[in-house]
């Protein structure tokens, strides 16, 4: 057998179209997720803050729980585990995107309440004095200023998820890393293809740094 | 102008506020009359400016009551609708400003009367630029917070409190925090402001403009009203030792 300790460039573009064919499954768990755990960050973030007790505890809960245990644990649970429960299957490009929303709605959760009680008191007093509702004071005051200072965090809550999804070829969806894997088993080129595997997340991390910078700058004035 | 045989606007009664267990508010009674400039004075920690915060709600008071243009606001929080309605009615002006940093200066202005008074951006955007005119600013209405003085911040947040029309004005150390070289600016406003009939409210360290724009002073300490009265006899003739002592400490520079 022949050592070959050379790049084969080859290779590493041969094997582009096959793994492209995964792209859209990582886009997918990655944004679809992402979307989803925005909304449940939301939710859970301002129940977090709330004067309700009995809305602020389910919420310390949740976040305790998702946050305090690996996000790949979470998405063997509900692929393997819940069907036991639900008595069904669970598609795997559903349980992956489930464990991204639940995981990183956790971590939003803390990035909301942080962003929102950044935001001084005088902000609301003033909407208040005015006579704003409470609601409208938070709409069209609070919320605004406090979302341009998640800004940042969002973006990188964005990254570590967007890389999560790559535990997710353990539940065999054919994302990024399932498909490098396969096609590595027919041509023996791993480190050809992890590294194109590699450059495709940085491509999409990368991306969306770019885009949430861009978001910010725009947003800088006041 | 003490126009007190009317009917007071405001009208606090027994009022009693406890911060744990230190008592900041014992027992106030006060009526201001409609068009009446009222000058709250008191060294700091006296409970002047939590007094003034009662008025529209911003803080809960536990005892008494308070009636704000014939609305009741209940101890204990407990006011409900009636705590929005006496907002809507009452202007603040605080002393760091408030203004909204992520909306221009014309849309800190028209917020308030476009989503609370139902006003269209049209009606709305013309009173803002009238009362920008009116508080020296109008060529700043499409600038941020961020990029004004803060003279012209405080100008800015005092026409932004009267595009609600307020029945009664209050403000809460509105030169305290800005540069010396502007606090002239703010006063020159509040003045045209009192002589127009506005009904003010006024926490404030500037002594010489209490002198000159209120009707009537009220000096605050420990929480009560220890003396109140027309600004040249609580200033030239002050009853109380206490108001002695506070008046000799801040009139000697």
């Amino acid at each position: 057998m022949e050592l070959n300790f050379q790049f084969d460039w080859h290779a590493a573009i041969a094997s582009l179209p096959y793994l492209l064919k995964g792209l859209p499954y990582t886009l997918l768990i990655s944004f679809g997720g992402l979307a989803i755990g925005f909304v449940v960050g939301i939710v859970f973030g301002l129940m977090r803050i709330s004067p309700t007790r009995w809305l602020r505890i389910p919420a310390v809960v949740y976040i305790e729980v998702f946050r305090g245990t690996p996000v790949l644990v979470q998405v063997l649970f509900i692929f393997y585990g819940l069907p036991t429960l639900l008595g069904g299957p669970i598609n795997a490009l559903t349980a992956g995107i489930a464990a991204i929303a639940l995981n990183a709605g956790a971590y939003i959760s803390e990035i909301v309440r942080g962003g929102v009680q950044s935001i001084e008191r005088g902000q609301r007093e003033a909407g208040l004095s005015l006579g704003l509702s409470g609601t409208q004071t938070f709409q069209y005051i609070v919320w605004p200023q406090a979302l341009r200072r998640m800004i940042p965090a969002l973006g990188n809550q964005g990254i570590v998820s967007i890389k999560d999804t790559s535990l997710f070829s353990v539940i065999g969806v054919g994302e990024l890393v399932r498909q490098g894997q396969v096609y590595i088993a027919n041509t023996f080129t791993a480190l050809e293809v992890y590294f194109m595997i590699a450059l495709l997340y940085l491509a999409i991390t990368l991306s969306l740094s770019m885009a949430l910078n861009l978001l910010e700058r725009k947003g800088v004035v006041g | 102008m003490s126009t007190t045989d009317k009917w007071p606007i405001v009208r606090l009664q027994k009022v009693n506020k406890h911060f744990g267990n230190l008592h900041v508010m014992r027992n106030i009674d006060l009526d201001v009359a409609p068009g009446e400039v009222v000058v709250i004075i008191g060294a700091s920690g006296s409970g002047k400016s939590t007094l003034i915060r009662c008025v529209n709600g911003l803080e809960p008071f536990q005892g008494g009551r308070i009636e704000v243009d014939g609305k009741t606001l209940e101890p204990n929080g407990a006011s409900g609708k009636s705590l929005q309605a006496v907002r809507t009615e009452v202007g603040m002006v605080f002393q760091q400003f408030n203004l909204f940093p992520h909306l221009s200066i014309r849309d800190n202005v028209t917020l308030a009367p476009r989503k609370v008074r139902g006003m269209t951006k049209q009606q709305a955007d013309a009173t803002a630029d009238r009362l920008l005119d009116r508080v020296g600013i109008a060529d700043q209405a499409d600038k941020f917070p961020g990029q004004l003085s803060g003279g012209q911040q405080q100008r800015v947040a005092l026409a932004r409190a009267l595009a609600m029309e307020p029945r009664l004005m209050l403000f809460d150390e509105p030169t305290s925090a800005l540069d010396p070289e502007m606090i002239g600016e703010v006063l020159d406003a509040m003045r045209e402001l009192a002589k127009d009939g506005m009904t003010m409210m006024i926490v404030t360290h500037e002594m010489g403009f209490a002198r000159e724009v209120a009707d009537r002073v009220v000096f605050v300490h420990g929480g009560e009203i220890v003396e109140e009265g027309p600004p040249e006899r609580v200033f030239d003739e002050p009853q109380h030792e206490r108001t002695q002592a506070f008046l000799s400490r801040v009139l000697k520079h």
